[in-house]
């Protein structure tokens, strides 16, 4: 009981990484209908930003945690979004009338380029951060088992639920949310009523990529160390959890998430742990084959 | 350019504000990923900046842009200038392309005995045919049914795994299990296409790859049959009708033929076997294009819809497409297996099937000459960069970028009709509709 709270716990918490990434694949895909597979890259980009910026101010002397954690939130949400912007202008822009798997053949060359140019700038070797957040609950304790919550899974978990209303109210009540719907249901009908289209999408991509680098800086606190290939995997389970909670809708990509990482974390503890990937690898083909439309999404039409 | 060399004050204004935001940008992108290193020190990390290094990108951004800006893009649609700018490439390719093919052919027949080549020409040689012929057997899947497949490698892994098993186990000469590699290759592609082929196409895309990855994985774990991530040694070399290659070979090819022994008889003999696979490869597509099934896939890429209100069963002329894709990728397999002599997962992974499907998109997606050509291109001038393994897949991944957004249809973009009445008319890709909405 206490080891099945306790994965619970740690399931969540990866959960919220999942979600917080998978927001920007159900985005783009919700706006323009593609898989932006870079996005997974664009996250390990933030996570970089992140750390080259924390070790910058525990250099400079900024040992206030909150303050630091406030500031390199920012600082990584601000540039990795400037890397979204860059990408979409770049490599999808020119290609939005070419044919359908044109932009996902570009996006898999982004991501290849993103991959290797960190990769050459950054070194390939493991980055660790010493631990920040430290200490947390004990929840319960039975048999010398311990449960803990730790203040950081209470951090990642509570900031992605937050994070995840906010841009839920930005969709559903805001003009811009309006025009993101609009683009979303006829791009040619939306610009005929005075939305500009290549705004909107540009806008789409900076908050994906935003909140990308909020998922980079939880997972480089969480696990404390990162690579140049992070983003590969994160990346493809993400978009495994936007389907499985219904492309489009954000508090689906959320749930899918939570789904994701519980299934991961439940694999690894009960089942065989080298096998954690096969399972959510699995959970996506079994999703798309018998739920395409997702738990929370839409049926689409098929329209001739 | 007299025209713009009037108005090149006129611009320059204009031309000057477009550079210093193109630069502003780039100082946002590369502030942190270039402008600062994270060095290893024992215990921790540190920080080095480097801010010439920082400048650098930043002012060549600017200047490249002013550049551009001044002479090339005299106007808004600049990809538009640079597709007619990069036209005339395709059309060279257009009026040499009836040559090209017996050129080429006579060329690879005759490599081996050109003056100029060694063994390490043959090697690189080896090493083109081979991705030559994964991008025909792709092209199949993704050139002419129009299904993107990310997880091509899987295939290629199952027929080099097959291969090695049973030539390490129970002692199968190549020539009996190239078959047999082909057609549990060709039964794994049914057996992942049976539940996914009624997907859309990019979920379909991202559900191969992921099993290209489970795969992978399985190959790394299943350490009982596969030795893990150790792979697979010793694995025997083909024969020639049972004469074997090797100096003491018991009968050994020199001795048979009366010949002096060279180690480049082997390499000779790869070459020619991967030939003659990718030759088979190639005429077995063009036969089946001709065929109904082949137009089938054809109509099936152009509009699914449509295929299926004629009355085509969408279903099986797409699991059709996926084993045939799949058995040429289990032939190609088991000769990578039988060459290299050692195969490990390491060889499998998700870059493979990009490089694969990169050469079937930048050679133009259903064209057979064109992934020969960018086959040549690519695996030649990854050669080229071999000290530089990083930058090489950088340019990789610009080059894929660049081609999509510049000749979205790839170098070779006429289409020579499959079938035809009385005269064929090649269609121009700028003409080719298909596969759009």
């Amino acid at each position: 009981m206490e080891y099945f709270v306790q994965q619970l716990i740690n399931g969540l918490t990866l959960g919220a990484i999942y979600g917080l990434i998978a927001i920007g694949y159900t985005m783009v895909y919700g706006i323009i209908g593609m898989i932006n597979f870079a996005h997974g890259d664009i996250f390990m980009v933030g996570a970089f930003i992140a750390l080259i910026m924390f070790i910058a101010l525990l250099s400079i002397g900024l040992t206030f945690v909150p303050l630091a954690l406030l500031i390199v939130l920012l600082v990584s949400m601000a540039f990795t979004a400037v890397w979204g912007w860059t990408v979409e202008r770049v490599a999808y822009r020119p290609l939005r009338e070419s044919f359908r798997l044109a932009p996902l053949i570009t996006a898999i060359g982004m991501s290849i380029v993103l991959q290797n140019f960190v990769q050459i700038a950054q070194g390939a070797r493991v980055k660790p951060l010493q631990p920040l957040i430290t200490g947390g609950f004990t929840v319960m304790e039975k048999d010398g088992f311990v449960v803990n919550l730790s203040y950081m899974q209470i951090l990642i978990i509570v900031l992605t639920v937050v994070l995840m209303c906010i841009f839920t109210l930005i969709i559903s009540r805001t003009s811009l949310g309006r025009a993101q719907r609009a683009c979303e249901q006829d791009r040619v009908m939306a610009a005929l009523s005075g939305v500009n289209v290549d705004r909107t999408i540009s806008l789409t991509f900076i908050m994906g990529a935003a909140l990308a680098a909020v998922a980079g800086v939880m997972y480089l606190l969480y696990y404390g160390v990162i690579d140049f290939y992070i983003g590969f995997i994160a990346g493809i389970k993400a978009f495994t959890a936007a389907v499985l909670g219904g492309i489009g809708s954000l508090p689906g990509a959320m749930l899918g998430g939570m789904i994701i990482g519980l299934i991961e974390v439940f694999w690894s503890a009960y089942f065989t742990i080298e096998y954690k990937d096969v399972a959510a690898f699995s959970m996506l083909a079994l999703v798309l084959i018998f739920l395409p439309s997702g738990l929370l999404g839409r049926p689409e039409v098929e329209k001739v | 350019m007299a025209q713009s060399e009037t108005s090149l004050s006129a611009r320059l204004p204009s031309a000057l504000k477009d550079a210093a935001i193109a630069a502003f940008i780039s100082l946002a992108l590369f502030a942190f990923i270039v402008g600062i290193r994270t060095v290893d020190d024992p215990g921790k990390l540190l920080l080095e900046p480097r801010p010439w290094l920082l400048a650098g990108f930043v002012g060549a951004v600017f200047f490249g842009r002013l550049f551009l800006n001044l002479f090339f893009w005299s106007g808004a649609h600049t990809s538009e200038a640079l597709t007619s700018a990069l036209a005339p490439v395709g059309q060279i390719f257009e009026r040499i392309s009836p040559w090209l093919t017996p050129a080429l052919v006579v060329f690879a027949i005759t490599l081996p005995f050109l003056p100029f080549t060694d063994r390490y020409i043959l090697d690189v040689a080896i090493m083109v045919m081979t991705y030559i012929m994964l991008g025909w057997g792709l092209n199949v899947v993704v050139g002419l049914a129009g299904l993107l497949d990310l997880g091509y490698v899987a295939f290629y892994a199952v027929g080099a795994y097959s291969y090695a098993l049973v030539a390490t186990h129970f002692g199968l000469s190549f020539w009996v299990a190239l078959p047999l590699a082909g057609l549990l290759a060709a039964l794994w592609g049914i057996i992942l296409g049976f539940p996914v082929l009624r997907l859309r196409g990019d979920y379909l895309a991202i559900v191969t790859l992921a099993f290209g990855e489970i795969i992978r994985i399985v190959l790394i774990n299943w350490y009982s049959l596969t030795n893990g991530p150790d792979g697979i040694s010793r694995i025997p070399r083909p024969t020639f009708f049972g004469l074997e290659l090797t100096r003491r070979g018991e009968p050994s090819f020199h001795e048979f033929f009366g010949i002096p022994y060279s180690p480049l008889n082997r390499i000779i003999f790869l070459f020619y076997i991967i030939l003659v696979l990718a030759l088979i490869t190639n005429f077995v597509t063009n036969r089946l294009r001709r065929l109904p099934l082949g137009r089938a896939w054809e109509a099936l890429r152009e509009d699914e819809i449509a295929c299926r209100s004629l009355g085509i069963n969408t279903r099986n002329t797409k699991l059709s497409a996926f084993a045939i894709g799949a058995m040429f990728g289990g032939f190609a397999g088991s000769f990578f297996a039988t060459r290299q002599g050692f195969i490990s997962p390491e060889s499998f992974t998700f870059i493979e099937s990009a490089i694969i499907l990169a050469i079937v998109v930048l050679g133009g997606m259903g064209s057979q000459i064109g992934v020969v050509v960018a086959s040549i291109v690519m695996i030649g001038g990854f050669e080229l960069f071999r000290e530089l393994e990083h930058y090489r897949m950088l340019m990789f991944g610009l080059a894929m970028v660049l081609i999509m957004i510049w000749r979205p249809r790839g170098l070779i973009t006429s289409r020579e009709p499959s079938v035809f009445l009385k005269e064929k008319k090649a269609v121009s890709g700028e003409l080719v509709q298909e596969g759009k909405g």
